[in-house]
């Protein structure tokens, strides 16, 4: 049975097994393998685990020149290291060639509290998404991470994949339904619509409890695919619904809501609120909790965001 | 080619010399790209592709084959040139590049391309691809070797020393850097833009085995590449002294023809010059 736990420890665990399955599973790491959860891979098939130090362009190009030659290569480290560091490798020698090569970026967004606005990555979503060819995951929890990670390693392709620090609940069934690019419904609702990634998603279904005791009826949506994003689903969601209120432990420029305003913006109009870092450089915090709260990354802006969508779109329509 | 082939410098230098006719003529044609650094890397290039490499131009994507990594992927009208005078794809090929919908892009693409064993043009990338893939050889117990050409300009790049580190870290000595070293780079004379000297001990420093050569004398790219076959737990890299334009004379060491196309004038001149005929 999967327990709340970091996504990252998920991963760890689920690279093993994969690499009892797969002899093509290596694992590239640059130094900070007890944090993103490779040292698990490591211990088991140090044969098959590269450390390539303090070095990340450097990583994930050796990792598109191990994918070239038949592997199924990892590559770990730190969101903020790589979708910037690293870059316009995972452009340039990754995705363009439509390399096999998995990205697995960890303590990503405001969560990681402590170290500071360095370490805070709230740009990969925006950075990784306006890249041709690659399919950009953030799952919520342990049981889609887990999910995520079989998936990326038996589709051929190109792979960015984002994970926060902290430890994650269970919120789906084991055995829910995971489909790369398919948003999963956590709760129905007709009066507005929450499309949440990663942390977040616990986070919007507090939010749905609080809105239902003042009558308004949320649908929560996982969005844990942020590149292919569902269209259907925002576009079901936009007709049916209200509003949408989207949520991301991320920049609101160029993430989650900026992909859903996109698709309602071409597909069908509708008031969205997006919830996310207000495009500033967030800062350190002894508890993340009471940090995300700072940034207004809690269930309570959930849910005022969502109100004043309602009481925007009444005024329209009024 | 096989491997068994009697060295032949003077055959490998009528190759060179159709090649470097056909590199001037494919960028006139282009109307852009860069002839000065291809013309300094044809003679390495040469002598890889028609003396050196287990290929199978047949079967572009046969395991065993030896890898090429054009790191310096500007100076894919080299690389274009061999593929081609090799059997990749036909010649005519050739007058394609650089148009929409060419399998010949700008700088080279492994998915368009047959022959091409990397995409590369941002510089740096394709060597520490090249590391990637001769550990990916090691793993798989292949014999195969993996040649990745860096240009001297792309010496100054970090992720180059990135990957000479991780490369003799993990032992890979089947794996064989060579530094076009035509002493010119885009904006100038790479000694006066970011001196990259003393270059030997850097790579050494890195702990490579390295060797420095005449890159236009066939006779010692054979020795250097001989020597580097040798298995001994560390990358080899080979320092190529080479001249930008090497050949023609209006073009040698002139940083002007390092991305500029002649035009179909200069290219009939630069022909015939490279053919005999003005000597």
């Amino acid at each position: 049975m999967i327990v709340a736990q970091p996504n990252r420890e998920m991963y760890g665990r689920t690279l093993v097994e994969l690499g009892e399955q797969d002899a093509r599973i290596v694992v590239l790491e640059a130094d900070i393998a007890k944090s993103t959860n490779t040292f698990q891979f490591q211990r088991r098939f140090p044969e098959r685990f590269f450390e390539i130090g303090v070095a990340e362009m450097n990583m994930v190009c050796m990792a598109a020149g191990l994918a070239a030659t038949g592997f199924v290569p990892f590559a770990s480290t730190f969101c903020v290291f790589a979708s910037m560091r690293a870059c316009e490798g995972i452009r340039t020698s990754i995705a363009y060639p439509k390399l096999n090569v998995k990205i697995v970026a960890t303590n990503a967004g405001v969560e990681i509290a402590g170290d500071g606005a360095t370490h805070q990555g709230i740009e990969d979503l925006a950075i990784m998404r306006a890249i041709p060819n690659l399919t950009v995951l953030s799952p919520s929890d342990p049981v889609t991470t887990r999910r995520a990670v079989l998936a990326m390693a038996r589709t051929e392709g190109p792979f960015y994949m984002r994970l926060g620090r902290q430890a994650a609940k269970v919120l789906h069934a084991e055995e829910t339904p995971f489909e790369v690019g398919r948003m999963i419904r956590l709760r129905e609702g007709r009066d507005v619509t929450l499309i949440a990634t990663g942390n977040m998603v616990e986070q919007a279904l507090t939010a749905a409890e609080i809105l239902s005791s003042l009558k308004v009826e949320a649908r929560v949506l996982d969005c844990h695919t942020i590149k292919p994003i569902d269209v259907a689903a925002i576009v079901a969601a936009a007709r049916e619904t209200g509003a949408i209120v989207t949520a991301e432990d991320h920049n609101i420029v160029g993430g989650l809501g900026g992909a859903v305003c996109e698709v309602v913006a071409e597909h069908a109009p509708t008031i969205v609120r997006r919830v996310g870092v207000a495009d500033v450089f967030p800062g350190s915090g002894r508890d993340y909790r009471r940090l995300l709260e700072h940034y207004d990354l809690d269930a309570a802006n959930i849910v005022l965001s969502a109100r004043e969508a309602l009481h925007s779109c009444h005024a329209v329509v009024s | 080619m096989s491997p068994a082939l009697q060295f032949d410098a003077a055959r490998l230098a009528a190759t060179a010399r159709a090649l470097r006719v056909r590199i001037i003529r494919m960028i006139a044609n282009a109307g852009s790209g860069h002839p000065g650094g291809s013309l300094s890397a044809i003679d390495v290039i040469t002598y890889l592709y028609f003396h050196r490499m287990r290929t199978r131009p047949a079967e572009p994507g046969w395991k065993d084959r030896d890898r090429f990594v054009l790191s310096k992927g500007h100076c894919a009208p080299a690389l274009y040139a061999a593929l081609a005078c090799a059997g990749y794809f036909p010649d005519a090929t050739l007058d394609t590049l650089r148009e929409i919908g060419s399998p010949l892009q700008g700088h080279p693409d492994m998915r368009k391309t047959p022959g091409v064993d990397m995409t590369t043009g941002s510089l740096g990338q394709g060597f520490a691809c090249a590391a990637g893939i001769a550990l990916g050889g090691k793993l798989q117990g292949r014999d195969f070797r993996t040649y990745a050409m860096l240009g001297d300009g792309e010496c100054q790049e970090g992720v180059v020393w990135e990957a000479a580190m991780a490369a003799a870290h993990y032992r890979l000595d089947n794996l064989i850097a060579i530094v076009d070293n035509n002493g010119c780079q885009t904006d100038g004379y790479t000694r006066d833009i970011l001196a990259i000297e003393p270059i030997c001990e850097k790579w050494r420093a890195f702990g490579w085995q390295v060797s420095r050569i005449n890159g236009h004398d066939f006779g010692a790219i054979h020795k250097a590449v001989e020597r580097a076959q040798v298995r001994d737990g560390r990358p080899h890299a080979i320092i190529a002294d080479t001249v930008k334009g090497k050949g023609l004379r209006a073009m040698e060491n002139n940083p002007k023809w390092h991305g500029l196309p002649p035009t179909a004038e200069e290219a009939e001149l630069f022909a015939a010059e490279l053919a005999g005929e003005l000597r």
